[in-house]
């Protein structure tokens, strides 16, 4: 256990723990974290986060936001973070399917960007249903 | 003088006025215990977040980002007014509302057009009624706040704000001061103004850090979550204020009707008395009578 992972969202703390390896999902890829990482920070992509402490791994899943590595902490601020146990997984599959609608429909360019956003989205947390 | 049943109906009606306001109270006292438990988690992210930014903004010294650069010329200002979507607060969103419309009115003698953002129902129905351009309402969600409208409402202003539809946006909002003091307060949200560097207290100094992407780059990202912060905080503070407003209206609310009571109860028992008195002299003076 050499690592403290802090998640601070608007709405509360969503997570505080330790681990021994945390994975981040940064914009520029993902990079992992073990103890005596250098001070470090990043932007996230809308991803899953994953960290091991003992034989366990978690998933959690951000919704984009920044990463900060400092004296083995991490701290990830994100504006939502979902464990993988708690996603909704019926509204990501709802989700998914009406950004795929309304990116069939092809109407101005900025509605197209935000449906790719909201699908990516939707795909990646779908993603995590395998991992449970 | 009234009757004695007009007293007591009275008496009634004000007592059951003051169950009411009393109940009023209690719900506004434990919704403000929710807000402040909002505002207290909301802290850390808050914190962390201001940390980060001022580090950021102070090694960059980036000021051509399209969200930091104030416009030449504004010809548009986006006003968002937060009031509560509820009355019975005392004079809580008349002044949050008043301070709006004092701004709208400063704007429009400056030859500016104001374009207004509504959340709660009070405001809205304010903005409307005297017929000011409203391109936002947002209607009972004072009471269930969560990030996702903050993060709705700084994504559409951004995008009018980038889009040209907006010069310059600024935020009414009820700045919840203490229990007994909340404030409208005006907070200019786009441009975003660089916050003054927050010198002489000791600060990390963050040599050596590493970042991904670059520093320029990695602001730009946090600047449309820095909006939605103050939105959000904005939010939270205006329903915190709001609640603390009833408590404090309900609170006297109470009182009078208190004093009501035991004024109309004196009413009560001199006419009383009064009637009694009438039926003595009557019956005395039957009894004279007939004496003879």
């Amino acid at each position: 256990m050499g690592l403290r992972l802090e998640i601070v969202t608007p709405e509360g703390t969503a997570l505080s723990c330790e681990a021994d390896y945390v994975s981040v999902p940064g914009t520029e890829g993902v990079f992992g974290v073990l103890p005596g990482h250098i001070p470090f920070l990043s932007a996230l992509a809308a991803d899953a986060l994953h960290y091991d402490s003992g034989d366990t791994t978690r998933y959690v899943f951000l919704s984009g936001g920044f990463a900060e590595v400092l004296d083995d902490t991490v701290t990830i601020l994100a504006e939502s973070a979902e464990e993988a146990e708690n996603i909704d997984f019926a509204r990501a599959e709802a989700a998914r399917k009406r950004a795929e609608e309304r990116l069939a429909r092809k109407s101005d360019d900025l509605n197209e960007t935000r449906a790719q956003a909201a699908l990516t989205r939707a795909v990646r947390r779908l993603a995590l249903r395998g991992r449970l | 003088m009234a009757s004695l049943k007009d007293v007591k109906i009275k008496i009634g009606g004000v007592a059951k006025t003051k169950q009411i306001t009393k109940a009023m109270y209690m719900v506004a006292s434990a919704r403000l215990r929710g807000a402040q438990s909002r505002i207290e988690r909301f802290r850390p992210y808050a914190e962390k977040f201001q940390e980060i930014l001022g580090d950021l903004a102070g090694k960059t010294g980036e000021t051509d980002h399209p969200l930091l650069a104030p416009r030449a010329e504004v010809k548009t200002t986006g006003i968002v007014l937060i009031t509560s979507d509820r009355g019975l607060c005392g004079g809580y969103n008349v002044n949050l509302i008043a301070a709006a419309l004092r701004l709208a009115a400063d704007r429009r003698a400056q030859g500016k057009e104001t374009l207004f953002y509504c959340f709660g129902r009070k405001g809205r129905d304010a903005v409307r009624k005297l017929g000011f351009p409203l391109a936002l309402e947002e209607i009972g969600q004072m009471n269930a706040l969560d990030f996702s409208l903050a993060n709705k409402a700084g994504l559409r202003l951004m995008e009018d704000y980038l889009g040209g539809v907006l010069d310059e946006v600024i935020l009414i909002y009820g700045a919840f001061i203490s229990m007994a003091r909340q404030q409208p307060a005006a907070l200019p949200l786009l441009p975003i103004v660089p916050a003054e560097a927050s010198g002489g207290e000791e600060r990390k100094i963050r040599q050596g850090y590493s970042y991904e992407p670059q520093e320029a780059a990695l602001l730009a990202e946090m600047l449309p979550r820095f909006i939605k912060a103050q939105i959000y905080r904005g939010l939270l503070d205006t329903s915190a204020g709001e609640h603390a407003a009833r408590m404090t209206a309900m609170d006297n609310a109470t009182r009078n009707c208190d004093e009501l009571v035991a004024d109309l109860t004196l009413l009560y028992n001199k006419t009383r008395q009064a009637a009694i008195t009438t039926e003595l002299i009557d019956i005395v003076g039957g009894v004279e009578a007939l004496k003879g």
